[in-house]
């Protein structure tokens, strides 16, 4: 088996920013006409000047602390000079000597255990217009630019190639997803918001390089091709060459792009427009808005509630489903002012609790393609049911009708169960009961009206035990008193 | 030294497409700016910083905040070639 | 046409309070229309709209009714901006250069663009797209580069001011050329922004106008930090205290490639200083040899990269379409001049693989030492300016320097170390030999044009070459 060396280059659109890195067009452009979000700077105009936008810089410091990296004293932007139809001004602002951090390294869980994967650098830059290519870009007579994405505010994330599958990528992909979801500065489910360029070589053989991937799946999918196609040339003893690959998404297939005399001389240069950055000191302030991160909340998870770790790791694969586990988990229904919910006596396992957000929730959302915080199944009503589900009042098949009926059509569990018939028994039930327990009992019924007080609550029982506990006791009460 | 195979090989790199006659035009012109460049070889700067900005200035920033882009046709009516909104460029392959 | 600009801007308002500036302007561009010296390439038509509403409604602003010309690397919103190249032809932008908004806020009638070296690449005008300025003083010889047309605009009277970039000189050598005053400021002072780009960190928009007053005034309206462009500077923060010492250094280096007659008009001045109580002494800066060697591999760096933009998709001359790499180099091939081309693939070179380290990087080292030179001479040796000539030579003949690339490099010798510097510096004129006027040039402290403009006016008012411009006019 050879031994297989992965290292990405992963470029991360800071798309929470309100405007792009070096003007101030916004970066709401994603269901808008073409080039409605651009000016003279990010089309390239002669005559305009960037300007560096604060925030992307602490953006940028904020993803490589969490990444552990270290920030460079001085920072530089440089231009990397290259032509392509999708680049406004010939160059691209970017990184190259002092980038912003380095040094870095993030674990990964893989099959083989927890693996430290290091990150070499982290750089920003800006993101190249967008290309349209109808009828596919090999036969297309033209390219079509868009603008609006130009000069959006990208970082760049190098790791060193220590990925030793496909798989181990992906995963590494799916937790720098999830850590850059969780600092605030990232919406992975925005359109090209994340693209990644991955190296992949075999032990004996040249690297080639995969651009542009736009998904992790097709990031695991294209370097597995690759890696079959590499095993299969050095089989035979073709040599390896060093060249750039594009992945076609349709096909499941890389085709060689470039296999040109050599690498791109992008003759790099620091950029005269932009003074030096020394931003170093920023770092203690920034530290301040890093939130609890993906492992320590794993870790605070299996001790503080006591779940699996699986489960934790799941439910921390997500931010904003960690934060609901964890009101779920933390509160009652009763709410007060100012504040989302109290903190009451634990009402429902935590155990119980992930497993159901794990297994059932999550793949409930998955199926509709949505996200917990703009699901209709807000924190109180899971809490509901739950209680509900915990005390017997509802079956687990009910409490996953209710589940879905919410995320589809909205609406209140407590109506649901009663419109639906789950839980608690309508009156007219009850009456059935009450009935069948008053012939049943004539003993106890006589005592009743001896005025025997604990023969009432005899009854109750009795109809209650009857009902699992479902039927209302007001209208138990009222039944009896009337029947007897 | 450059020859004139090397000179091709940078108008390659800059994107100019150069003529024969250009090309023995250039070379030995240019082969003039570079014993001209070549001056500053003999100073000595082992320890002297570069100029990144002539009065040493740092930290210049814009905060985030969105300001409005060119109205209408304005982005794209230099464009000689456009279509639906769209930029038109040369095709890729 | 009447001389209505012989008094410059002072004596230009009465026309414009009496109401006069529609009568004016409408026989100025007449004038600009006879195209005598090819100073413009695109001609503001509404001007004369422009001084009829002045007249209509007197507005206020310091340059209210004044006829401005514009060098065409400045961004003017609905105007044609070419640079002087066939590749921004049919190019208008859809925004104002900074200064450009700064001089219609002051009441500024923008009344044309000016001809120039092809973006700026040039000592003489003659790189231009649309043929050569020629010199108001002697129509077969060169006015001047790069800023040429705005230059031999205000020495023909065809505008009563003009603006300028300055690069490694494109503004003081045609002042100085075609016998005007001209001012470099220094990096920073003025903003960039919309200016169009051949050497970021050395280049800056300049004045011009027929005395040195009436450059510092229009220097005076587009000063001031801009948040659009991040190297402008706030002045105050980084001026020094502004010190008299009464003495200026006289940078005697090269002088013996300098021509004879300019030599002897610059020292004229130097003596003319002194009797007016200004001293002098002969400084010798160590690293100034390497000045231009460093400032070309800079300037021809930076602008192979700027100049990576021109490919015909977002604006400017298209082609054929064929692949993309065939449509850019075609386009490019057709679109850019020879001095253009030239310095492109050198500045290509010099960033190349193996390179960078050898040329760039090292020529911003250099860059150091130099500044450092200056900032010595002008703090141990107690200088308020340094003198030279502008230019070693007299105006040259229209075609006599351009096959010869090295020999116009070396003509900037006394300018480029200011560029290299971002000190701000003045051109004015000392003298006249065979009819052609010859310029000097004072450098000062950063920040502090006011001394050398000073220096200036204490000079022009106590000699007549100002005046013999307006003999033109
Ligand atoms: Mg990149
Ligand atoms: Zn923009």
């Amino acid at each position: 088996m050879n031994d297989i060396m992965i290292g990405l280059e992963v470029h991360v659109q800071l798309n929470k920013l309100k405007s792009k890195l070096f003007c101030g067009c916004s970066t709401d452009y994603q269901d808008e006409e073409p080039n409605t979000h651009t000016c003279p700077v990010c089309l390239g105009l002669p005559g305009a000047l960037p300007v560096i936008n604060k925030r992307a810089v602490e953006c940028g410091i904020k993803v490589a602390l969490a990444l552990n990296c270290e920030v460079l004293e001085q920072t530089l932007f440089y231009r990397k000079n290259y032509f392509y139809p999708d680049l406004p001004k010939g160059f691209q602002i970017s990184q190259y000597d002092f980038p912003l951090a380095v040094n870095g390294k993030m674990s990964v869980e893989t099959d083989r255990g927890e693996k430290i994967i290091r990150i070499n650098r982290v750089h920003m830059e800006e993101d190249p217009a967008r290309m349209i290519h109808e009828g596919g870009i090999e036969y297309s007579r033209h390219s079509l630019i868009d603008y609006n994405r130009s000069g959006m505010a990208l970082l760049e994330i190098v790791t060193e190639p220590d990925l030793k599958s496909p798989k181990e990528a992906r995963r590494f992909l799916d937790k720098l997803r999830s850590i850059l979801e969780y600092l605030d500065v990232f919406d992975g489910d925005l359109e090209g918001a994340m693209r990644v360029d991955s190296n992949i070589s075999l032990a004996g053989g040249d690297r080639a390089e995969v651009k542009n991937i736009s998904s992790h799946k097709g990031v695991e999918k294209a370097l597995s091709y690759e890696a079959t196609r590499q095993k299969n040339l050095l089989r035979r003893n073709i040599k390896i060459t060093q060249e750039t690959r594009h992945y076609d998404e349709e096909r499941g297939i890389t085709i060689s792009m470039r296999t040109k005399e050599g690498e791109e001389d992008y003759r790099y240069f620091p950029e005269p427009d932009l003074p030096p950055m020394s931003v170093k000191s920023w770092t203690e302030r920034l530290k301040d808005e890093i939130p609890e991160l993906p492992d320590a909340k794993i870790r605070r998870f299996v001790e503080e509630y006591g779940v699996k770790e699986n489960h934790a790791r799941s439910l921390t694969s997500d931010i904003e489903i960690a934060d609901y586990f964890e009101i779920v988990c933390k509160s009652s229904i009763c709410t007060i002012p100012h504040q989302k919910v109290v903190r009451m006596a634990r009402e429902i396992d935590p155990n119980m609790a992930a497993s159901w957000i794990v297994d059932v929730l999550k793949g409930e959302l998955n199926y509709r393609g949505m996200k917990i915080g703009r699901s209709p199944l807000t924190e109180d009503k899971t809490i509901k049911i739950l209680k509900d589900l915990s005390s017997g009042k509802i079956t687990e098949k009910n409490a996953v009708e209710i589940i879905r009926e919410i995320l589809d059509k909205g609406g209140d569990p407590e109506e649901i169960m009663r419109r639906r018939g789950f839980g608690r028994l309508d009156r007219s039930e009850t009456e059935i009961l009450v009935k069948k327990v008053i012939e049943g009992n004539p003993k106890v019924v006589e005592d009743y009206h001896k005025k025997k007080k604990r023969a009432l609550n005899f009854l109750v029982g009795r109809v209650m035990a009857l009902s699992k506990g479902k039927s209302d006791p007001k209208d138990v009460n009222e039944l009896l008193e009337k029947y007897l | 030294m450059i020859d004139e195979e090397d000179l091709r090989q940078i108008a390659r790199l800059a994107k100019i497409e150069l003529n024969d006659e250009e090309v023995k035009e250039f070379s030995p012109q240019i082969r003039s700016i570079l014993a001209l460049f070549d001056e500053i070889d003999e100073v000595e700067t082992e320890d002297v910083e570069p100029t990144f900005h002539v009065f040493g200035l740092k930290n210049v920033f814009r905060e985030d905040a969105a300001s409005p882009s060119l109205a209408g046709e304005d982005a794209i009516k230099n464009a000689p070639k456009k279509e639906r909104g769209y930029i038109e460029g040369p095709k890729i392959m | 046409m009447k001389n209505y600009f012989k008094d410059g801007i002072k004596g230009f308002r009465h026309f414009v309070e009496d109401g006069e500036t529609e009568e004016v302007t409408r026989r100025l561009m007449d004038k600009i229309k006879e195209n005598r010296f090819n100073a413009y390439i695109t001609v503001c038509e509404d001007a004369i709209e422009r001084a009829r509403e002045i007249d209509k409604n007197e507005g206020d602003g310091r340059l209210l009714g004044m006829p401005i010309a514009v060098k065409d690397n400045l961004s003017t919103r609905g105007v044609e901006t070419t640079c002087a190249s066939k590749i921004l032809r049919g190019y208008v932008p859809p925004y104002d250069a900074a200064v450009v908004e700064r001089l219609k806020e002051e009441g500024a009638i923008i009344v044309g663009k000016t001809n120039m070296d092809e973006f700026a690449m040039g000592t003489t005008t003659e790189t231009s797209f649309f043929g050569p300025t020629r010199n108001p003083w002697d129509e077969d010889r060169v006015p001047g580069g790069s800023s040429g047309g705005s230059a031999a605009a205000v020495a023909s009277g065809e505008c009563i001011a003009s603006l300028g970039t300055d690069t490694g000189g494109s503004v003081r050598c045609p002042a100085s050329f075609c016998g005007i005053s001209g001012i470099k400021p220094t990096y920073g002072l003025v903003s960039r922004y919309g200016l169009i780009a051949y050497s970021n960190s050395l280049e800056c928009v300049g004045t011009m106008g027929s005395s040195i007053e009436d450059a510092s005034l229009l220097l005076d309206v587009i000063s001031g930090k801009d948040s659009r462009d991040s190297t402008s500077i706030d002045p105050a923060l980084y001026r020094l205290p502004s010190e008299k010492f009464g003495k200026i250094g006289v940078l005697t280096q090269f002088f013996d490639g300098v021509e004879e007659d300019v030599l002897k008009h610059v020292w004229n001045a130097i003596h003319k200083l002194e009797d007016l109580g200004i001293e002098y002494e002969e400084i010798d800066l160590p690293n100034l040899r390497y000045a231009l060697s460093s400032y070309y591999i800079i300037a021809m760096s930076e602008a192979s990269s700027n100049l990576a933009r021109y490919d015909g998709v977002r604006y400017g001359l298209r082609g054929k379409d064929l692949d993309w790499d065939t449509t850019f180099s075609r386009i490019r091939a057709e679109g850019f001049g020879k001095e253009v081309k030239r310095r492109i693939l050198m500045g290509t070179f010099s960033l190349s693989a193996g390179y960078y380290g050898k040329y760039y990087l090292k020529a911003l080292k250099v860059r150091n030492l130099i500044i450092k030179d200056f900032e010595r001479a002008f703090r141990k040796r107690k200088l308020d300016a340094i003198v030279s000539p502008t230019m070693p030579y007299k105006p040259f003949k229209l075609g006599e320097k351009i096959e010869d690339p090295i020999s116009m490099y070396l003509s900037d010798i006394y300018t480029v170390p200011v560029n290299l510097t971002g000190l701000p510096s003045v051109s004015i004129p000392c003298g006249f030999s065979e009819g052609l006027p010859i310029g000097i040039q004072l450098i000062g402290r950063a920040f502090d044009e006011e001394t050398i403009i000073n220096i200036a006016k204490i000079y022009e008012e106590n000699t007549d070459h100002q005046k013999k411009v307006s003999g033109l006019l």
